[in-house]
């Protein structure tokens, strides 16, 4: 006899909060949603980074906006999160102690202003590729949450292009500004896939259970497809000498991935993964007295209208 | 002085405390105590930089010499900034942020209110819009300011530190010189003397929700808006404009 779970994942129907389902799939649904949310957060820091620097305050207003709107996303991953039985408290201390993780992308700096659209075009761009798919993940929360950040992610992404199309359009060293973030940003971006298929632990369960759509290695081809040629109309060169168009496959063939230096940073030692648990715990351990005392402030009204009534 | 040379000083003063504000605001957004506070952050900044981008680009139109908003916020020396010295005060802690701010939301609310009445169609417009927000930002800084007073014996010596440290400072808000006194009698601006009670009694209700004193500092530290500031102002425009600065002439 099958479970109504596997009856609802064979139906494509959405699995929801008070249905039962395995421990393993609430562990990885948590895991997944959790590392996502932490993404959202993690990533204020590399893009706030430019937030005081704009060069025009139509810059600046955009970026303030689209750094608002992840930590906005953060929040609604929390809760999503929070359906499975999780505290954000406990999540907070995942995130500090190292337990859980967030996209690596985020370890890279951001070393000029070219960054901040090299990070709107590449990584929002990416990251939607994935959550295009995961709009149709097979827990309800997720996949709800996943409508409503990919519309915000496709203006992010368009924002992005855009400034590399007005450095492109611009000075000699505005356009070596956008050559060089390109440069520093290609790689990384398409690492944000996940390993080669053949060596991801995940992909084959989270497959099963409709949490996956699309393979790590299918959504990267997908991804370097579609930005291949927004690359040729910016003018710029993509870091890759084995780039080229495979007629037969009708798709784009690429270089080797460095793959040293992906687990190199997911295992903590990339260029920001210290700085970035750094900053977001100084910034929570700050902040205690404050929520201490937004804490002790309601429980004193609450006190007080007891007294009233 | 002429009429307009008046009005463009004036607005650029307007301008210059919402650019200052924002810019402070704007370091914060990732180093707030929780996630919900950074998004509230960032709309505050948001919100004050939309107000100084729309007073400095009618800045720009009134003296016709070809700047728009980013020349002016992005190319004037510390000198030639005219904002109260109140807002360019560094964040601190989280009080003395949320101190600075409600002080300038007391003064702003009725700064807006009483502009969205002026003669000048266009500062009246701005001024409209500006007074919903400004009346957003005094609940949220009231709000937290209590919460901070009548929270914990930390939190409180904390808030009533910080609004002692503020208050000095919050007298500039109200200085004035010829500028302020011409486009009040033109009906085209305020003399900011004339919000002083409304301020005070926003204070002082505030202060007593928040179960704290009022300041007995009398040592008021103005200058502002004439170009004299203190020494922070430099440091944050030279972080400000840096960029903007490195490839003047460019498109972004």
């Amino acid at each position: 006899m099958t479970s109504r779970f596997e009856q609802l994942i064979a139906a494509n129907e959405k699995i929801e909060p008070r249905d039962e389902m395995p421990d393993e799939y609430r562990k990885t649904m948590i895991r997944q949603i959790a590392q996502h949310a932490h993404s959202e957060v993690i990533g204020q820091q590399p893009e706030g980074n430019w937030i005081t620097r704009a060069p025009s305050l139509r810059r600046k207003a955009i970026l303030i906006a689209k750094v608002q709107d992840e930590a906005g996303h953060g929040l609604y991953l929390y809760s999503a999160a929070e359906t499975l039985g999780i505290s954000r408290d406990e999540l907070n201390e995942l995130l500090h102690s190292g337990k859980q993780k967030y996209s690596s992308i985020f370890n890279y700096p951001t070393l000029s202003w070219a960054d901040i659209g090299a990070i709107g075009w590449l990584v929002d761009g990416a990251a939607i590729t994935n959550q295009v798919m995961l709009t149709r993940t097979s827990y309800g929360p997720y996949s709800r949450a996943m409508i409503r950040i990919c519309k915000e992610e496709s203006f992010h992404q368009r924002q992005g292009y855009e400034i590399m199309m007005t450095l492109c359009d611009g000075t000699e060293e505005q356009k070596a500004m956008a050559q060089d973030a390109l440069d520093r940003w290609w790689w990384p971006s398409i690492m944000m896939f996940g390993p080669p298929d053949a060596d991801s632990t995940h992909t084959e369960q989270s497959m099963a259970w409709g949490i996956k759509l699309e393979t790590n290695d299918q959504l990267r081809q997908k991804f370097i497809d579609m930005t291949v040629p927004q690359t040729e109309f910016l003018g710029l060169k993509i870091p890759d000498p084995d780039l080229s168009w495979n007629e037969e496959r009708g798709h784009y063939d690429f270089g080797d991935i460095d793959w040293d230096e992906f687990w190199t940073v997911v295992k903590g030692n990339g260029p920001c993964n210290r700085e970035r648990i750094a900053h977001k715990r100084k910034a929570w351990d700050d902040g205690a007295w404050v929520r201490e005392a937004a804490l002790a402030h309601a429980a004193k009204q609450h006190a007080r209208q007891k007294e009233v009534a | 002085m002429s009429a307009n040379l008046n009005l463009f000083t004036y607005l650029l003063r307007l301008a210059d405390d919402n650019m200052v504000l924002s810019q402070r605001l704007g370091e914060l957004v990732s180093w707030m105590p929780e996630l919900e506070e950074d998004i509230a952050i960032a709309n505050l900044s948001l919100d004050h930089l939309g107000q100084a981008t729309s007073l400095y680009a009618y800045a720009g139109t009134i003296e016709a010499a070809g700047r728009n908003e980013d020349a002016l916020a992005l190319t004037r020396s510390e000198r030639e900034f005219m904002n109260a010295v109140l807002v360019e005060q560094p964040n601190g802690n989280f009080a003395d942020t949320i101190a600075r701010q409600f002080l300038v939301d007391a003064y702003q609310v009725p700064l807006y209110q009483a502009l969205s009445s002026s003669t000048d169609q266009t500062l009246g417009g701005i001024a409209q819009k500006a007074e919903k927000e400004a009346r957003y930002h005094l609940e949220y800084s009231s709000t937290w300011l209590v919460r901070l007073g009548d929270g914990t014996d930390l939190s409180h010596d904390r808030a009533q530190s910080a609004l002692d440290r503020m208050w000095p400072f919050a007298a500039d808000l109200f200085a004035t010189d010829d500028v302020e006194a011409a486009v009040a009698a033109a009906g085209m601006g305020v003399d900011p003397t004339t919000l002083r009670d409304s301020f005070d009694s926003t204070v002082a209700r505030v202060v007593e929700l928040a179960t704290l004193r009022m300041p007995t500092d009398t040592y008021e530290r103005t200058g502002g808006r004439t170009g004299m500031h203190t020494e922070h102002l430099g440091h944050l425009l030279a972080e400000m404009q840096s960029l903007h600065q490195a490839h003047l002439g460019a498109t972004w």
